[in-house]
């Protein structure tokens, strides 16, 4: 019998801990796949983050590495200097990356790191219990925003591609989603064009996933998705924010 | 034959970790270690090295984990301040088993503190530093020579081991120069098979991982032991000091690094004004030398600590010696550096005081 679908190589066997509903999985294949696909799993090595993704090193069939709080680009960063023919790669959600992490990212980006970070943006802190995070939506309800994130206290939430895409030495920068099958092929797309400028040498790569967190938003993985995208894509939108090399053909 | 060039103690660190391997440098500047980065980038872009300037102590120290686990000789340096915010970082190496080099190129504190030399990172550098069970082997050079060959030997220390090396030195010695031999060391990195290094799996093996986190304690507590035994290992193989005039010593002066310098010059004095004066410099201050200091205690009457704090090494000499004879603290703070002087009258004091 034809097999139709398979887990990728690129993937452990180890069950994955992630709620019922949360969007880690897909984006877990989504990159494990186009590891597979670009023939760079036996070079890859992952960085796994603080915060929900914190087990990834579990479940990605390459080395891995987990970084300390924010750190996942220094640690990148380090990796890459090192073993330049490794395919380097981060994890990391919207606490770890654009709070406590944000000079990391910033500056990765600015030094034009050849590493690919994949960013988690589900706007809100999932492992310590859904606190208010740097992504959180105004008038949004966190245990830490109980009344709904008051933008005159916290400001407005970091639009973490617009401001990367101001620095002239990233490479390629995509929002993406998983909310729809069809966001789910773009996404994919992306991810494996970010993988592919890493091996080409091009530099930075950074692909944001606009993703559910049913558990912390307190709603059904459906209803999660919905409110996805009423509430975030409208803020958050999709779309290449940079590519520096848009138009041309993939190198040999 | 012997290569001899006058270099300042920063310098020597930096030519010391590029002859025995380094190639991979990550700093952030601060006041008094500037040389060292500005050694390592000079040098390492011609010999195919990285010298990468972070954007933070912290960026830095992680930069230096990610290299290290990559199988790679790294290091960085900082002073006080930097430190500081480097010690998560060095509490996850350790974790993790990494080998990697620290160089403190100590000044004053606490906060921003001052420019000024100072030993005041002892408790910081010896008992931890960082959150959780662990150790750092830490050298404490007293010259140029002995930065350039400490910093050597900190490398192999730190592959034997799997463990961080902090040089725990100060601005005195990091910025004042003296002729160094810089031929004695050679590159054995190749001696340690780093088969845990993150370097892909080509599809040939199973995925390497360095982690930190085990949510069972049942294992936690099972790793840590793991590592306690090497940790007792270093103890028992790696203690290093330097005797000048114990043999017959009533008075006994403990001190390293630039403090134990000023410290012979006051035993040299009180032994001319008929003291019997000793010194006992320790080179390694993790391991401390206290089964040294113990057979000392049966012999001298008293012992004296100096050193540019405000009485940390102190407390594990007292431990040392079990408390078994008295100990006097000379101790300067704030960047002050003591004068054999008073080192010498706190000899005199433990005389008077013991008769």
């Amino acid at each position: 019998m034809a097999i139709v679908f398979q887990k990728p190589a690129g993937l452990t066997d180890a069950p994955l801990h992630y709620c019922p509903g949360c969007t880690h999985g897909i984006v877990h294949r989504l990159a494990a796949q186009a590891l597979d696909e670009l023939d760079l799993t036996g070079r890859a090595v992952g960085v796994a983050p603080v915060g929900c993704a914190v087990f990834a090193y579990n479940y990605f069939n390459c080395d891995m590495i987990q970084a300390a709080h924010g750190r996942a680009p220094a640690v990148a960063t380090g990796l890459k200097r090192a073993n330049p023919d490794s395919i380097v790669f981060t994890y990391q959600g919207d606490g770890d990356l654009a709070a406590i992490g944000t000079a990391e990212t910033v500056q990765s980006a600015a030094r034009g790191e050849n590493i690919t970070i994949l960013f988690i943006n589900n706007a809100i802190y999932g492992m310590t219990g859904g606190q208010m995070a740097p992504t959180t939506l105004p008038e949004q309800v966190t245990q830490t925003s109980p009344y709904g994130r008051d933008v005159t206290h916290t400001g407005m939430p970091i639009k973490v591609c617009e401001l990367l895409a101001t620095l002239e030495s990233p490479a390629y920068i995509e929002r993406v989603s998983v909310d729809s099958v069809k966001n789910v092929k773009a996404a994919q797309k992306a991810i494996t064009k970010a993988f592919r400028y890493q091996k080409e040498g091009r530099g930075f790569s950074f692909i944001e996933v606009v993703s559910t967190c049913p558990t912390n938003w307190g709603m059904s993985p459906g209803k999660s998705l919905e409110w996805l995208r009423e509430n975030m894509l409208p803020y958050y939108p999709l779309g290449v924010y940079k590519d520096k090399f848009a138009g041309e053909v993939a190198k040999p | 034959m012997a290569e001899k060039v006058l270099m300042k103690g920063n310098e020597a660190i930096a030519e010391a970790a590029i002859r025995v391997g380094c190639r991979h440098y990550f700093g952030y500047p601060i006041t008094p270690q500037t040389e060292i980065a500005a050694y390592m980038s000079k040098l390492m872009p011609r010999i195919g090295g990285t010298f990468l300037q972070a954007e933070s102590e912290i960026a830095a120290i992680n930069m230096v984990y990610g290299a290290s686990a990559a199988g790679k000789r790294a290091m960085t340096s900082s002073s006080s301040p930097g430190i500081s915010l480097k010690a998560e970082g060095i509490s996850y190496l350790a974790a993790c088993d990494l080998p990697a080099v620290v160089v403190n190129i100590q000044r004053c504190g606490p906060g921003l503190g001052g420019i000024q030399p100072s030993q005041a990172d002892y408790f910081q550098a010896v008992k931890g530093g960082g959150h959780g069970d662990y150790r750092s082997i830490v050298l404490a050079p007293s010259g140029v020579q002995e930065m350039f060959d400490l910093t050597a030997q900190a490398f192999d220390l730190a592959d034997e081991y799997r463990c961080v090396v902090i040089l725990l030195s100060d601005g005195i010695l990091g910025q004042m120069m003296e002729p160094v031999d810089i031929s004695a060391v050679s590159d054995n990195s190749a001696n340690w098979n780093k088969s845990w290094a993150l370097t892909g799996t080509g599809g040939e093996r199973k995925p390497n991982i360095v982690n930190s986190l085990w949510i069972v304690p049942e294992e936690l507590e099972a790793m840590n032991l793991e590592r306690e035994k090497r940790y007792r290992k270093i103890e028992a193989n790696e203690a290093r000091w330097e005797e000048f005039r114990t043999q017959d010593a009533d008075i006994v002066v403990v001190a390293y690094g630039a403090a134990a310098r000023v410290a012979k010059n006051a035993v040299q004095g009180a032994r001319e004004a008929g003291l019997k004066a000793g010194l006992l410099r320790p080179i390694t201050v993790w391991p401390f030398p206290k089964k040294r200091l113990e057979a000392l205690a049966d012999q001298a009457k008293a012992f004296v600590c100096a050193e540019m704090s405000l009485g940390q090494m102190i407390e594990d000499v007292e431990l040392a010696i079990r408390c078994k004879k008295p100990v006097l603290l000379s101790a300067r703070t704030g960047g002050m550096v003591p004068t054999p002087e008073e080192i010498m009258e706190k000899i005199k004091e433990a005389e008077r005081g013991s008769c």
